[in-house]
């Protein structure tokens, strides 16, 4: 692996920072997909709806 | 619907593996004669910075889809783009600026490419300010896909600011006449890096557009139950 050396300050905040938004996207992304999914399964259910379309 | 949901996870399983791969390429290429190891940042920053274009261009073709043909999924997948857009973009500047400051002496200069990429990230800040300020959705899309177009405007700014403008940064080195400037050592990471970007971009882009759908959906049915 290529050393670091004097640059390694600069270089791994670069990927810890991409790490963590890339990560927080993902995160967010699958949160608000889950939580809308199962409040219109919740809805559907309430309504006494079809729930196989999703 | 039924599309993204097995194109998605593929799309994050590819994404995944040409991240894996082009990590370890770059990571095992000899350090710079210039840029020792901060030719590293590049492989995460120069794919950052093209996604932020690429999905502002995708937000706003979505934002013309969605005012043109009053289209609903066209204004979820505008929506759905943004938050992506953003954060691609504050990687880039977060990225850009800790390669400057060890090549430049800077943390940041008010540079044309600098410059009209923080200003695209100010547009994809507004186009979310806007969406959340106003309560009627469909007036919200409308605003926010107005002001989408008018950003628009600035993709090619970004984009050409190095070549219309005498720039800090460095011009085009990819897609030049008589082939990419990099070498290959480094070519193969960066692209492989790129590939690995879009691919992520369009799984979550993707996954993002669905939670929009289920969304509206859910206010639908809500609305529906409130009446009884």
């Amino acid at each position: 692996m290529i050393a670091l050396g004097k640059y390694a300050s600069y270089v791994i905040p670069a990927y810890a920072v991409s790490a963590v938004v890339i990560g927080a996207l993902a995160a967010d992304t699958l949160a608000r997909a889950r939580r809308w999914r199962a409040e219109v399964k919740r809805l559907q259910q309430l309504l006494g709806k079809d729930e196989a379309e999703l | 619907m039924a599309l993204s949901r097995w194109l998605a996870p593929t799309l994050g399983v590819i994404a995944a593996a040409l991240a894996c791969v082009g990590l370890g390429m770059g990571l095992n290429a000899p350090p710079d004669y210039q840029q020792g190891s901060t030719v590293l940042i590049m492989f995460i920053h120069v794919p950052a910075a093209f996604l932020g274009l690429m999905a502002y261009s995708c937000l706003a073709a979505s934002a013309f889809f969605g005012l043109v043909f009053r289209h609903s999924l066209a204004d979820a997948a505008a929506r759905a783009a943004a938050p992506l857009g953003a954060g691609f973009t504050l990687l880039a500047l977060i990225t850009g600026s800790l390669w400057g400051r060890p090549m430049w002496g800077a943390w940041w200069v008010w540079d044309a490419r600098l410059t009209s990429e923080l200003i695209l990230f100010l547009f994809y800040v507004g186009y979310m300010a806007l969406q959340a300020a106003i309560d009627d959705e469909a007036k919200a899309d409308r605003a926010a896909s107005i002001l989408a177009l008018v950003g628009a405007i600035n993709v090619p700014i970004v984009h050409y600011s190095v070549v219309w403008w005498n720039s800090l940064h460095q011009g085009e080195s990819i897609f030049v006449k008589g082939g990419p400037l990099l070498a290959a050592v480094y070519l193969w990471p960066l692209a492989l890096m790129s590939f690995a970007y879009m691919f992520a971009f369009g799984a979550l882009w993707l996954v993002r557009i669905r939670a929009e759908v289920w969304r509206r959906r859910a206010g639908a049915l809500a609305v529906q139950a409130a009446r009884g």
